[in-house]
């Protein structure tokens, strides 16, 4: 099953043809992703070869869709166009926008965002400022590594890229469903407790591992979330404990602001919501670890 | 970045928020030449980017020009909560009749913006939201709509601002938004916004946090950048275009994209429990795509912080693959040459990791160690930390 993204996803690339999509365009292809076209205006009717594929370029989204059935986009354009190219995903009512761009202005995320609502909440967003997601050996639609672990038993949900990558290195004899970078924005479209109501109900996914990071109520929500709601097994982890108040740390939403957003209360709401949480990345790849042998 | 109550205000008075005239001076003599102009009772207010100015001293009231040349030369260098003054707005002493609060607010947990309103202003907000939350009115506010005339009007209302100045109060509203949005702002905060006893509205304190991804299209917002009072390794490395945040440690720490760099400070900080209570020295992301330069650069930032005693780089090859790392190590060391006299511990795992392993084994730079975990290398940073203090 996996979450989100299957081996039936047809992935289209908005911003395919400048640098950073060309690049990764050519990296989830070689993982096996089903890549059906680009999107440019200014490019539209040609074909693109990338990794010794013939991509079309279409106009706009909805055109693409129409012609190659698509039902992910990813977002590579630059940030001062991400919001029109957000906001044409969510026109065009694709089921997945996955919006790797860093950067966005959290006014224009805002507005995305009460659009995707206004229109009903046809598209489900994931980031921005994220890495995108994978379901090992099925479909890679961002930048995660394809090569770093196969399918499995975990479901990885997480507000960073590389403590994703870190996670996966670690538990990658055992294996994921699928993995979901949610971004470290202020505003994301894709949360903790979305991943977690999804990794509830994939018959796929036996244990769930949830990183957070300072900054928000994100982890707090998620904790009261997993109490009520999910049965599987949760092994969290929070990073930013040293971090001083008021400082933002590399992502834009990553600040704690006063008394709140700490790593300290979201670390003791996961674990009065009885979610095993790992002092260390490697502490919490062998809570994961434990609590999966435990299961055969 | 967060500004000073007089650029806050500035800002205001640029989207038509009444303020009150005056100016920042940086000497006690600059004081009296502006409130010489003023010609009235001023007050001095230390510029800090902080709370709790009048308890610290840092606010006075000056009867006269003399008097606020007298007051500007106490509270000029004045610590407050470790933040030094060295600016004070001079502005005039004002009449006042009520205190309220009104502000604009990014909403993360419900992905919207938020209105503050209360006719109980003039204290700390998070003391009012504490003991009185009743008297603090909270209006989501659509991100696509905005604030008109009669959003304005509904905050006024739930604000239970008196008849009297209903109106004014919900013209700064609409004006006090666009502020919000047009200087892409994720706070905009007057408290107070006052009433005096001829009934008009003044904001005599304000708050307003700029969103730093907008600054490709806010070409004003660099200008509000206190140069000065940046820590000069930050400023070095922002204009390196690096992520980097100082700290009080003495282990320099490198890292690869956020949350890695953040769970590094951590293990570091524990690692340190052991070792003579040593800390990270800072934060510094390189990103996920880094290169052999942008290494390089980030070494020079942190081999040349004295506070540093040994440097953790702790890399996970995603989209860098590791033998770029290792090389990007390799020749900054190179440039550095003697000026690169601190031991570095360095772990590579992920993409190529055999070839960065290689490479850093064949250069065998006296000054580096390569571990093969992140917990062995932070105890091995902390323990050469230890040893260097």
């Amino acid at each position: 099953m996996a979450i989100f993204l299957t081996d039936q996803s047809k992935v289209i690339v908005q911003g395919m043809t400048g640098s950073e999509g060309t690049k990764h365009t050519a990296r989830m292809l070689k993982s096996g992703t089903n890549i059906v076209g680009g999107v440019n205006p200014r490019k539209a009717g040609q074909k693109v070869e990338i990794e010794g594929v013939a991509l079309p370029v279409f106009a706009t989204v909805a055109e693409a869709m129409e012609a190659t059935g698509a039902d992910v986009s990813v977002i590579f354009v630059p940030p001062r166009f991400a919001k029109d190219a957000v906001i044409e995903a969510i026109d065009a009512e694709i089921p997945l926008a996955v919006v790797i761009t860093e950067g966005i202005p959290v006014h224009d995320s805002a507005y995305f965002w009460a659009h995707a609502g206004a229109k009903g909440g046809k598209t489900r967003i994931i980031g921005p400022n994220c890495p995108g997601l994978i379901s090992p050996g099925k479909s890679n639609a961002g930048i995660i590594p394809a090569d770093i672990t196969g399918p499995g038993r975990i479901g990885l949900v997480s507000k960073s890229g590389t403590l994703t990558y870190q996670m996966m290195f670690e538990l990658r004899d055992i294996g994921f469903s699928s993995a979901v970078g949610i971004g470290g924005d202020p505003v994301i479209g894709t949360t903790h407790i979305d991943a977690l109501e999804a990794f509830e109900a994939d018959p796929e996914t036996e244990l769930i591992v949830m990183i957070g990071e300072i900054g928000g109520d994100a982890e707090e929500r998620a904790a009261a979330y997993i109490k009520e709601n999910v049965t599987k097994p949760v092994v969290g982890y929070v990073a930013g404990f040293t971090a001083p108040e008021g400082k933002t740390m590399g992502h834009a939403g990553a600040i704690v602001s006063g008394s709140a957003g700490t790593a300290q209360a979201k670390k003791e709401a996961l674990e009065a919501a009885g979610v095993k949480v790992g002092k260390t990345p490697s502490e919490t790849a062998a809570l994961a670890r434990q609590l999966i042998e435990a299961k055969g | 970045m967060d500004l000073y109550e007089y650029q806050a205000k500035e800002l205001f008075a640029a989207h038509g928020v009444p303020v009150l005239p005056g100016d920042v001076a940086e000497t006690p003599d600059a004081a009296r030449a502006i409130a010489e102009q003023l010609g009235t009772t001023v007050v001095v207010k230390a510029q800090v980017k902080t709370g709790g100015r009048g308890k610290a001293g840092g606010v006075k009231l000056a009867d006269d020009p003399a008097d606020a040349q007298a007051k500007a030369e106490a509270i000029l260098g004045l610590d407050i909560k470790g933040h030094v003054t060295r600016k004070v707005l001079v502005t005039p002493a004002s009449d006042i009749a009520e205190e309220y609060y009104v502000s604009f607010l990014l909403d993360r947990a419900n992905r919207t913006f938020l209105a503050m309103a209360s006719a109980e202003g003039g204290m700390e907000i998070e003391q009012l939201a504490v003991e009185r939350p009743e008297a603090l009115a909270r209006i989501p506010v659509d991100a696509i709509a905005g604030v008109d005339a009669a959003k304005a009007r509904e905050i006024v209302e739930a604000g239970k601002f008196p008849a009297e100045v209903a109106d004014q109060v919900a013209d700064v509203l609409v004006k006090l938004w666009e502020t919000f949005v047009s200087e892409d702002a994720t706070l905009v905060e007057v408290n107070p916004l006052v009433r005096d006893p001829q009934d008009k509205i003044v904001a005599l304190d304000g708050k307003v946090t700029l969103d730093e991804n907008a600054d490709f299209r806010q070409a004003g917002h660099a200008a509000l950048v206190d140069k000065e009072a940046e820590d000069p390794l930050e400023a070095k490395a922002k204009a390196k275009d690096l992520n980097y945040v100082k700290l009080d440690g003495q282990v320099g720490i490198i890292g690869n994209g956020a949350g890695l760099v953040m769970s590094t400070l951590d293990v570091v900080a524990y690692a340190g429990e052991k070792h003579s209570g040593v800390k990270p020295a800072n934060f510094l992301d390189i990103g996920g795509g880094a290169s052999a330069e942008v290494m390089a650069n980030g070494l020079d930032i942190i081999l040349h912080d004295p506070d540093v005693k040994s440097v953790f780089v702790n890399v996970f090859g995603g989209i860098t693959a590791c033998d770029a790392v290792a090389t990007g190590i390799v020749t900054a060391l190179d440039m550095l040459g003697d000026e690169a006299t601190k031991p570095l511990v360095v772990r590579l795992d992920g993409n190529n990791v055999e070839e960065g392993r290689r490479i850093l084994a064949e250069a065998n730079h006296p000054l580096v160690t390569v571990v093969d975990t992140m917990d062995n290398a932070a105890d091995k940073a902390a323990e050469l930390a230890a040893a260097g203090a």
